[in-house]
């Protein structure tokens, strides 16, 4: 296919699919979400002033728990989840 | 004693106010609740938009805002982190907040967050470092700033300046006013054995921009004995409250703010708190007026 | 070294690492040295960190469950502190971190599906800016559509992953963890042209092609490659489809403004 034949085949495709889509402006809000999973309020690390909860129990065995980590296995969803008919594991077979 | 409220060095309403909390924004556009002020920590706005500060737009159109900083690190030895004066600047500049307030303690060690208040010694030495820094910040914000007096754990044995007559020199050097915070007061009085009350009477009344409450939790230290921990994870304790009235007597109604940052509640809870402290306000108010009269 | 600055740099090295004692100088009113005192101050740190992690990855952490995240972030935590005070970018190296973690070696997708959430993070607090509509595509002129390059929208991330990690997180945004149907690779856009930031799974037809555009392909160059894989590659629908998500802010030729 040549530069032109395929800027043409290009233009035709967009166009069809433009036509498709029924309309050509901005997409509004209420088109967009629902669409797909969204999430609203990000709940990302937020900065405040106070003491965090447990901060007189946890401390002193700081390093046991650093070794505990290290022994501990995933223990969440990961051990339900369905995926593909196996349940947790996407490890290779 | 009973005194005239002096100028403050804050354009927020003698009310109650609340910490902003991002599950409330919803609640709070919808119902425009009757709330005093909202508070909200600067660090979380400043990322570049979205949400945030679509938000805080609709609520800073609707209520008087404070803008409370808790990343300056203001009790740092080292030099202060100027991205993050132009950043707290570019806040100011688009908010206009009604107040700026930040802590007496530092959070900030070698490039590192450590995401805590930290405390510091009470020296000659740190308090020409805090004027320099508070005189810094006012500069590069271009308004006059409230600074907090803090909540601790331990004291410093090179110490030789008492916390309040700390405030009030940089107070009087720097122009700066002063956030009470009557928890940390409360905290730091039990956790060193000292007279919250007295603390309150020699603390200077002229310089008082605003008022925080919050709830502290309870431990006990090394030795067995009551250990506070400043935790905002529940309602201002009863002691707390006594001592704010006491804190309201002696100053007259100013700007306070109920903090609650941890196992934050619903909105209608939060709303409950602001109107105790409102009811505390009006006491105050109705009491001046009868000496008045 | 002034005596203000030394003891601060005694009490932060103390602070982060618990094999050290208190300092000296940290004292109660009769006079002892508590280390239960100063371990309030270590754990505000850590906790106030791991919080934080645990906010901005939630997915994450329900997939391998509340104590070994807690555990990974705390050695993650102890290894990288934030280096800035805004805490909602805490965490955008938790992802490489996950990678090289042994323990977490059992689950291969999960330092992608951390990377879907660190993109979330971005998206939500990226500068506002209007999406690409599709008027402005249908504008363009046929000869210069394939000298034309889409400039990705400040809060669009495009993943590509070797899992199915947009279905992983999909499936766990309710109550009840849902089913992975497939454990075919996925390319994930995320994007935020207004409020809602929105994670949209790629169509396989169509991963290519988008793989290319968000690199900064002319659409020529990207139609041309996704061609020579699949000769039934619908380009107008590929297009429509990836700028109608908003992951888009504007059009350019060859390097010059459109």
């Amino acid at each position: 296919m040549n530069r032109q034949t395929l800027a043409l085949a290009l233009a035709g495709s967009l166009s069809a699919a433009l036509s498709a889509a029924a309309f050509a402006a901005p997409l509004s809000p209420e088109q967009m979400s629902g669409k797909e999973k969204c999430y609203g309020v990000a709940l990302a690390g937020q900065n405040d002033c106070a003491a965090g909860p447990g901060t007189t129990c946890a401390g002193t065995s700081t390093m046991d728990y650093q070794g505990n980590a290290w022994k501990a296995v995933p223990a969440g969803t990961c051990t339900t989840m369905n995926i593909d008919g196996h349940m947790g594991s996407l490890e290779p077979m | 004693m009973l005194t005239a409220r002096p100028s403050a060095p804050t354009k927020l309403p003698s009310r109650a106010g609340l910490g902003l909390k991002p599950e409330h924004y919803a609640a709070i556009l919808d119902d425009v609740p009757d709330i005093g002020f909202f508070e909200v920590h600067a660090e979380n706005y400043m990322g570049s938009g979205g949400p945030p500060h679509r938000y805080l737009d609709a609520i800073a159109r609707r209520y008087p805002l404070s803008l409370h900083g808790v990343g300056l690190s203001i009790g740092s030895a080292r030099d202060l982190d100027t991205e993050h004066l132009k950043r707290l600047r570019s806040l100011v500049d688009r908010y206009r907040p009604h107040s700026f307030s930040e802590h007496l303690a530092w959070s900030t060690h070698d490039a590192c967050f450590l995401n805590d208040l930290l405390p510091l010694p009470y020296t000659p030495e740190t308090l020409a470092r805090v004027t320099d820094h508070v005189d810094q910040t006012q500069q590069a914000l271009g308004t006059r700033m409230l600074l907090e007096n803090p909540s601790t754990y331990v004291l410093f044995a090179e110490s030789t300046i008492g916390e309040v007559d700390f405030l009030d020199t940089v107070a009087r050097r720097t122009g700066c006013g002063l956030l009470l915070d009557v928890n940390n007061v409360m905290v730091s009085a039990v956790n060193h054995r000292l007279d919250p009350f007295d603390y309150i009477d020699r603390f200077p009344v002229e310089h008082v921009g605003e008022i925080h409450l919050g709830g502290y939790d309870e431990a006990i230290d090394g030795a067995g004995e009551r250990l506070l921990i400043d935790a905002h994870a529940s309602a201002v304790r009863p002691d707390v409250f006594a001592l704010y009235e006491h804190t309201l007597r002696r100053i007259g109604p100013v700007p306070t703010l109920v903090e609650w940052d941890n196992a934050v509640p619903d909105f209608v809870t939060l709303a409950a708190e602001a109107w105790r402290v409102d009811a505390a306000l009006d006491a105050v108010r109705h009491a001046v007026a009868d000496r008045a009269a | 070294m002034s005596a203000f600055a030394a003891t601060q740099a005694d009490f932060a090295q103390a602070l982060t690492n618990p094999a050290q004692p208190v300092p000296i100088g940290l004292t109660t009113t009769d006079g002892r040295n508590d280390p239960l005192r100063f371990a309030v101050y270590r754990n505000n740190v850590f906790v106030g960190l791991t919080q934080a992690l645990a906010k901005r990855f939630p997915v994450t952490r329900r997939l391998v469950g509340e104590e070994f995240f807690a555990g990974m972030a705390r050695v993650y935590a102890d290894a990288e502190k934030p280096a800035s005070p805004l805490l909602f970018r805490y965490g955008d190296t938790f992802p490489d971190f996950i990678a090289t973690f042994p323990p977490a070696a059992s689950l291969p997708y999960l330092a992608d599906l951390a990377r879907l959430e660190t993109a979330l993070t971005r998206a939500y607090h990226a500068a506002d800016v209007a999406p690409l509509g599709l008027d402005v595509l249908s504008a363009i002129a046929p000869d210069t559509l394939p000298r034309t390059v889409l400039l990705p929208h400040p809060s669009a991330a495009q993943l590509v992953s070797a899992w199915p990690v947009g279905t992983i997180w999909a499936a766990h945004q309710g109550e009840i963890v849902g089913t992975v149907a497939s454990r075919a690779a996925e390319t994930v856009i995320v994007a935020r042209p207004v409020m809602d930031v929105g994670v949209h799974v790629v169509p396989a037809n169509h991963a290519g092609f988008s793989a290319a555009v968000f690199e900064g392909a002319t659409l020529g160059d990207a139609a041309a490659r996704a061609l020579d894989s699949d000769a039934a590659f619908d380009f107008g629908a590929a297009l429509v489809g990836l700028v109608s998500l908003g992951a888009f802010s504007a059009v350019r030729l060859n390097g010059e403004e459109a």
